[in-house]
């Protein structure tokens, strides 16, 4: 296992104060909190920031980890020593804000994943129907398109026999709803955690992500593709095959459109009701001048092209 | 590993989806009295105010766990919650404009 170094994580000095770490928190969680956060690693950067702060916020465990020394790189393969944190006792009464499931294996060799059934807000009736669960998925943009079905594979914590967590897997067959976009959330009625006796199991949530692709992004319900072209194709408004997630269409392109222009193609993006659109951004990529042809021609378009693209410049 | 060859069909939420208060509360694993604070508070709508049960528009799932994450995460009280929720989705729906705007501007 890794050794993680804590006080880099948060950015702090190892001398800091507990009321500097707590501003240092604070401020890191509000940056990449995965509902704020417009960063791509913004989920891992919480995570690993909200197991820092849980260690260095409290001073026991403070002063455990920090028994292990200074010598340790962050990343540096890790075990602890035998017997590393004897003598000191942990008061306190589980993990407020972190699922502790969710730690590294080295908090977990340090302190011991300890399973925290409180929840803060769980329902205290005697409803005994089973919990709703939620889970996030990453889904290709061809399946928003098509409704395909994914297999699915979810993991999630049981209290075993033993009383000590285990990690169960399941797979699930799921029809992606066609549509659905970034973001979106889509239930599986009867695959939350089961009931009691007789009653129904709770809900499954799903919240879609994409997958990253070679040449679509995605807003929304919005596809964008950067689409490579030749400065004679934009110039004279030519029939250019364009790749969509549902086949190539041809596009003709408006004559004399310069680059970096985009160009819409109407409800050719996710078909969500309504759909959204393609966007085509149009890219000019110059041939090089490496053959006597190629630049013989540019020498001929000098020679007789006036064009000067600075004139806006004054040069 | 548990493994179920069944086909599941799923819904989207946001999409023609109705959660009843029991259900949107269910949902969160939060207590009805809780969501009824949020639709005191002005964050969440019913569709009908008058009618019983309350009824909510999917969307509302995704709003009212936003507000949980921040309020546990960030440690906001439930206004500062709602400010930034409402910001979120403010720039979200600005980022969408931008994007159609620049369709329509020439040689952006």
């Amino acid at each position: 296992m890794e050794f993680k170094d804590y006080y880099k994580i948060m950015g702090v000095a190892r001398d800091a104060t507990q009321d500097e770490i707590k501003r240092a928190y604070r401020k890191l969680a509000r940056k990449y909190h995965p509902d704020v956060s417009k960063e791509p690693d913004a989920e891992v950067r919480f995570k690993e920031i909200g197991e820092a702060y849980e260690v260095l916020k409290d001073p026991e465990k403070r002063a455990a980890y920090d028994q292990l020394g200074t010598s340790w790189q962050s990343g540096q393969e890790f075990q602890p020593p035998p017997g590393w944190n004897q003598g000191f006792e942990f008061h306190d009464g589980g993990f407020a804000h972190a699922d502790a499931s969710q730690f590294s294996s080295f908090f977990e060799a340090l302190f011991g994943n300890r399973f925290n059934t409180n929840r803060r807000y769980r329902d205290e009736g005697f409803d005994m129907r089973g919990n709703d669960t939620h889970a996030k998925i990453s889904i290709d943009i061809q399946d928003a398109y098509l409704g395909s079905v994914r297999t699915i594979t979810l993991q999630h914590t049981e209290l075993g026999p033993d009383g000590r967590p285990q990690v169960k897997t399941r797979k699930l067959n799921v029809r992606i709803p066609k549509g659905v976009h970034q973001g979106q959330l889509i239930r599986l009625a009867g695959q939350g955690s089961p009931g009691i006796g007789k009653h129904n199991a709770g809900d499954l949530y799903l919240e879609i992500a994409f997958n990253p692709h070679p040449f679509y992004k995605i807003e929304g319900k919005d596809v964008l593709l950067e689409l490579p072209v030749t400065p004679w194709e934009l110039a004279l408004g030519r029939v250019v095959k364009v790749p969509t997630p549902t086949g190539m269409v041809d596009l003709k392109l408006p004559p004399g459109t310069q680059s970096g222009r985009k160009l819409r193609l109407k409800e050719r993006g996710i078909p969500s009701k309504p759909p959204g659109d393609l966007y085509v951004i149009l890219q000019i990529v110059l041939p090089s001048a490496d053959s006597e042809q190629a630049k013989g021609l540019y020498e001929e378009m000098e020679r007789k092209l006036a064009f000067n693209p600075r004139s806006k410049l004054g040069v | 590993m548990i493994v179920n060859q069944n086909i599941i069909d799923a819904v989207i939420v946001e999409e023609g989806v109705e959660l009843t208060l029991d259900e949107l509360s269910r949902a969160c694993a939060v207590n009805a009295e809780w969501i009824v604070t949020l639709v005191d508070e002005g964050i969440l709508e019913p569709l009908d105010i008058a009618a019983n049960p309350w009824r909510f528009n999917g969307i509302c799932l995704r709003r009212v766990r936003i507000i949980q994450h921040l309020q546990q995460d960030l440690e906001v009280n439930l206004a500062g919650a709602a400010l930034a929720l409402q910001l979120l989705e403010e720039i979200d729906s600005l980022q969408l404009r931008i994007t159609a705007l620049e369709a329509h501007v020439k040689g952006s």
